[in-house]
């Protein structure tokens, strides 16, 4: 076996072309090739490659071989290494050149993974840099949108998301729940599992259109608030459960065992036990959730988020308040859509400011969940 | 019923032409064992002869893990365990089971005690003296009141391995049980922790009736009163540990204690 993986080595800088180490597979017919050479083919290949000699002084038990072996010219070298034991063969030179082009081409991409965020909070930020403060915030639109801030959209998503998870988060924990800790590994339960991960699956645009036909048309909930934070919910579901599921998953089934074994249902075992070891991780899923139906436009493009809204309060505490339940609203990425797209003669600060402050509220959220997530992790002690 | 009534006297423990399936797979065929009150009987053999499933149908915990199939009979203290009108609550109650791995819950100390007695009692059933009392009993049984008196609100998972292990056991007690289940209880264990595990269960076998799961041979030799020997899911011996050890009746028994296989 030594003797055939030498001969690969050994040959392997001739041809091998200097890309093969981003091709993992480069190795295998190599070796394939090469495993048909029998012992005379080493003896012959050896003397014409002069990085043989190392490669004979690499593997230790070589010096040990008998006569005939040595004879190929290989022990005389070997010897000649005693001088340092460790040294460094050029077989180990070259897998430490392989390793530091690894490192560096992985942490190369892991640049370009991080880059376009980076790039794109600066470029947003400058660019928005004139109308950022408090007032942009706090004002509505004003002058058909052409000026004024973003209260009024702002409110709106808040009233959307808060909605939509009031609805999709019990169903989609209590579900989650049901599914993880009562239902059993049979066909009923896959297929639930099935239609929960091919919901996720769905396009946010299908989304948006069931909205229509299930909340706007058939519910007859109109365009509305309701109407879109329904079609969020929905939107939010396969999401939530999953992140239940995983949440619950990750609580030891010895715990479980543990409450059985003296007498516990079930429903003992998920009140003392499960759930308060696992709400950590199920309210992070919920949390990752507000932060995508904060910017998801499709489902609420339909269903409730319009253009604009006139004759909002802008002070006081009525300014909380600008929406009734069964009537559109503005929403922060509907806004910035019809800011970019709709409205002629928009400064390009505002255009930007908008973007800005639905990204920042997006890190902001999803900061909190990661924190959230971190603190509990330290917390746990299994 | 008659016979089945006076017997239980002797024995708290029978099952008769027991057969357990796993899916298509026989775990278990035909096993007939009596268990005595007041000592512990050790359940020995190679890996995967049944001795953990025989163990898991003493409290019916084997019909949480799936597909399980059982036929025969298991009566303990008189009744069959596999009747309809048994509530497997009761019957958990009165039949607590250590685990090979020491699982405590991740509550606190004083918590992981009374989680049995609270999970079978209505909320309020016992005031504060009365649950204090019932603490520091249990923990006085396995000896661990000392070593954890002062922090009782600590969690449970953070004791030593071998303290863990000994509030599992202690978690048992406030329930009264009348058997006690142990799949392997030291094989987590270091020496010493093992050694002080088996003086404790030695002081509770009194007590109770324990059952005890065991890869380990020499502990079996050690810690047990009984032997009961299985290979493939079949009783081949059931002796005074001195016997299975010493003057073993079958070829298979003689073989593996004698560490040939398993």
């Amino acid at each position: 076996m030594h003797g055939i993986i030498d001969v690969c080595l050994d040959v392997e800088p001739v041809s091998q072309p200097a890309w093969s180490v981003f091709r993992p597979s480069v190795g295998r017919p190599w070796f394939i090739g090469h495993v048909k050479v029998n012992s005379e083919c080493r003896r012959a290949t050896v003397p014409t490659v002069p990085q043989s000699t190392i490669a004979a002084s690499e593997t230790p038990e070589r010096h040990d071989l008998p006569a005939t072996t040595a004879a190929g010219g290989l022990g005389e070298v070997g010897l000649a290494g005693t001088r340092n034991p460790f040294a460094a063969s050029p077989l180990e030179r070259r897998k430490n050149a392989k390793e530091a082009i690894a490192r560096v081409v992985l942490a190369l991409f892991t640049f370009v993974l991080i880059a376009p965020v980076l790039a794109i909070l600066v470029y947003l930020v400058v660019k928005a840099w004139p109308v950022l403060g408090l007032s942009f915030i706090l004002e509505n639109p004003a002058n058909r949108m052409t000026a004024g801030g973003i209260w009024a959209p702002l409110v709106g998503t808040f009233f959307l998301v808060v909605i939509s998870l009031a609805i999709a988060a019990p169903i989609g924990i209590l579900g989650g729940v049901y599914l993880n800790e009562y239902a059993g590994n049979n066909w009923r339960t896959r297929v639930v599992a099935l239609g929960v991960t091919n919901l996720a699956g769905v396009p946010s645009i299908v989304h948006g259109l069931f909205g229509v036909g299930a909340f706007v048309l058939f519910a007859g909930m109109g365009e509305s608030v309701l109407a879109a934070s329904c079609t969020l919910a929905v939107m939010s579901l396969p999401v939530i459960i999953t992140s239940t599921r995983e949440a619950l998953n990750s609580v030891p089934m010895a715990f479980r065992e543990a409450c059985w074994n003296m007498g516990a249902t079930r429903w003992q075992t998920i009140r003392t036990i499960v759930l308060p070891n696992s709400i950590g991780g199920i309210l992070t899923g919920v949390i990752f959730e507000v932060t995508r139906a904060a910017g998801e436009t499709a489902p609420i493009l339909f269903t409730g988020a319009v253009f604009f809204k006139g004759g909002l309060k802008e002070h006081g505490l009525a300014s909380f308040f600008p929406y009734s339940l069964n009537e559109g609203c503005m929403a922060l990425s509907m806004h910035l859509y019809t800011l970019a797209t709709q409205v002629v003669g928009v400064s390009e600060p505002i255009q930007y400011g908008t973007a800005v402050v639905l990204i920042g509220l997006t890190l902001a959220v999803n900061s909190v969940s990661i924190g959230l997530r971190g603190y509990l992790r330290s917390r746990k002690k299994w | 019923m008659d016979a089945a009534n006076t017997s239980s006297a002797v024995y708290t423990v029978q099952a008769t032409g027991l057969n357990l399936w796993y899916g298509d797979f026989q775990a278990l065929r035909d096993v007939t064992i009596r268990v005595k009150p007041g000592i512990i009987t050790a359940l020995i053999g190679p890996s995967g002869c049944g001795k953990t499933t025989l163990l898991r149908c003493f409290n019916r915990i084997n019909e949480r893990y799936g597909n399980v199939t059982t036929t025969g009979e298991i009566t303990i203290l008189g009744k069959n365990i596999y009747d309809r009108d048994v509530s497997l609550s009761t019957l958990r109650k009165s039949i607590g089971m250590v685990f090979q791995r020491p699982n405590p819950l991740p509550i606190s100390i004083y918590e992981n005690i009374l989680f049995g007695v609270r999970a079978h009692t209505p909320r309020r059933a016992f005031n504060r003296r009365q649950r204090d009392e019932m603490v520091e009993a249990a923990l006085r049984n396995v000896q661990l009141w000392d070593e954890v008196k002062d922090r009782l609100r600590h969690r449970g998972t953070d004791l030593t391995l071998e303290q863990q292990q000994k509030l599992c056991i202690a978690r048992l007690l406030p329930l009264k049980p009348q058997v006690i289940l142990m799949d392997e209880p030291c094989s987590a264990l270091d020496a010493e922790g093992t050694e002080r595990i088996e003086e404790l269960l030695d002081t509770l076998c009194r007590d109770y009736t324990i059952l005890m799961v065991t890869h380990n041979m020499a502990q079996a030799r050690r810690a047990s009163h009984e032997c009961i020997f299985m290979l493939l899911g079949r009783i081949i011996e059931h002796g005074s540990t001195l016997d299975v050890f010493l003057r073993p009746q079958q070829a298979e028994t003689a073989m593996y204690v004698s560490g040939h296989y398993g």
